[in-house]
């Protein structure tokens, strides 16, 4: 068709760049596979390159994210992937910090670090695959699952009022607040990118069905939809726009401006001195 | 899913024309590769390489677009909302329709959709086209979508069709008690 090429844009990194050789053991039809197609494309928009961007995980089908990734890497303790992410990227400011997971191992036994993780707005993402179910461990009843959710280990539901991961955020202090659905990889991945690119805490609920324990989160497809309004920098907003929102607008709910956390002081103490502190 | 703001896309040109189409065919290898990889894993060889043949039969398009229009293997595509409606493009099979225990009947079918999706992806390019020359390249991609769908609705009808019990599992991976 064209004889003279025109100038184009070309790019560094693609998508697959961001893959590692190994391929994922998740269920087929598993959400998590569209949240790493979201992470994945995000950095090639952001065009990182990977040996600057570590993901750090704790441990759930979802936590397996880091090794399917050419970053560095950390799949870590179950609920401590907040800690250890946090401890990276004040360590090492210059990295990417890409902290990722489950609803069970964010918000259950890794609920306290979740809170604290905001409250301190250390300039990180965290990115929860929020299927309302732990997968891994055959389909316990997560916080976020629905008080009415039969199962064989919870007959009747268990009665317990969900956890409203968004609110919570926002009111604990993350500066970065958004939802988004694995079913949906692109959109994923530009909201991803805005959660790198905002300074401070970034927090990314996505959307990701377990096709496995709740295969009727497949309809979760036809609930979403794509949010209209513009990110808002004013909480009480964001408070009352997730507070009344049913859980499927996808998009960036809050993006404001608290004070990130960063390295003010300390940083010429030798290691043998701090040992040192700790001598018996 | 309500569409992006964006639509419908009206490329001005033909290269931003080709460039959509150069996105949507890299979208279709990847994902197809992707579904052979998960099939793989899964030891469900025989739809594996029904979609390492699909993902090469996408290739093939790409390796066209990028002869025909002289540009690079890293040439960038616009992103997402202003290209299409369907999340991760119109040729994507949608990950959440694999099942293990799918049959190459089920995965044909996946594939039809999607070929068929492609065509009208172009049919639409085509109707909206801001000139003749932009009609015309539509059209001509279009036509090879057409083989596309023909070529996998060939295909289909030698397989066999799945028996009502396909996805009956004596261990089934959600067995709770
Ligand atoms: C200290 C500890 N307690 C419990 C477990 C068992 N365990 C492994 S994964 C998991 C829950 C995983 O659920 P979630 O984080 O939602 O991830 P998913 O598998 O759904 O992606 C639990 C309780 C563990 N590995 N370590
Ligand atoms: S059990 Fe659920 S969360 Fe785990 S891989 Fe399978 S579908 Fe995904």
């Amino acid at each position: 068709m064209n004889e003279v090429a025109a100038p184009v844009e070309t790019a560094a990194f693609a998508a697959a760049d961001y893959k590692s050789g190994y391929k994922p053991v998740w269920c087929p039809g598993c959400g998590d596979y569209g949240v790493l197609g979201g992470l994945t494309r995000a950095l090639a928009i952001l065009q990182l390159p990977p040996h600057q961007v570590a993901v750090v995980s704790g441990i759930g089908c979802s936590s397996r994210i880091p090794a399917y990734t050419s970053c560095y890497g950390f799949h870590g303790v179950h609920g401590r992937a907040l800690a250890a992410g946090t401890g990276l990227k004040v360590a090492r400011p210059d990295l990417t910090v890409i902290v990722a997971g489950g609803d069970g191992d964010g918000y259950s036994i890794g609920g306290n670090h979740f809170l604290h993780a905001c409250r301190r707005n250390v300039d990180l993402t965290y990115i929860v695959m929020d299927n309302h179910v732990y997968g891994m461990t055959k389909g316990q009843a997560s916080p976020t699952t629905e008080p009415d959710w039969n199962s064989k280990l919870t007959p009747g539901g268990t009665g317990v009022r969900s956890f409203h991961p968004l609110v919570i955020a926002l009111a604990a202090g993350a500066n970065f607040v958004a939802r988004a659905f694995s079913g949906d990889s692109g959109g994923a991945a530009e909201i991803i990118a805005q959660a790198i690119r905002h300074p401070g805490f970034s927090f990314v609920e996505v959307l990701s069905p377990c096709v496995t324990f709740r295969p009727e989160q497949k309809d979760w497809k036809q609930a979403v939809r794509r949010t209209e309004i513009p990110a808002t920098a004013d909480p009480a907003q964001a408070a009352r726009r997730i507070m009344t929102d049913d859980g499927f607008n996808i998009g960036v709910l809050y993006a404001g401006d608290r004070p990130v956390y960063g390295r003010t002081h300390g940083t010429g103490i030798a290691p043998a001195e701090l040992e040192g502190e700790f001598a018996l | 899913m309500n569409p992006p703001t964006q639509w419908p896309p009206r490329p001005a040109t033909i290269e931003e024309m080709m460039l959509q189409a150069l996105a949507m065919e890299r979208e279709a290898v990847a994902r197809y590769s992707e579904l052979a990889d998960i099939m793989e894993t899964h030891n469900n060889r025989e739809v594996a390489e029904l979609f390492q043949r699909m993902a090469g039969y996408e290739q093939h398009h790409v390796d066209h677009i990028l002869e025909d229009m002289h540009w690079p293997r890293n040439i960038v595509t616009p992103r997402y909302g202003g290209i299409w409606t369907a999340p991760d493009g119109p040729e994507a099979v949608p990950l959440e329709d694999m099942h293990y225990l799918m049959l190459p009947w089920h995965a044909l079918q996946l594939a039809l959709a999607a070929e068929q999706r492609a065509h009208d992806f172009f049919d639409g390019l085509a109707r909206e086209a801001a000139s003749d020359a932009i009609r015309k390249a539509a059209l001509e991609m279009r036509a090879e979508e057409a083989e596309h769908v023909e070529l996998v609705r060939a295909w289909l009808a030698k397989v066999p069709q799945p028996d009502s019990d396909w996805a009956a599992d004596p261990d089934p991976p959600r067995h709770t008690d």
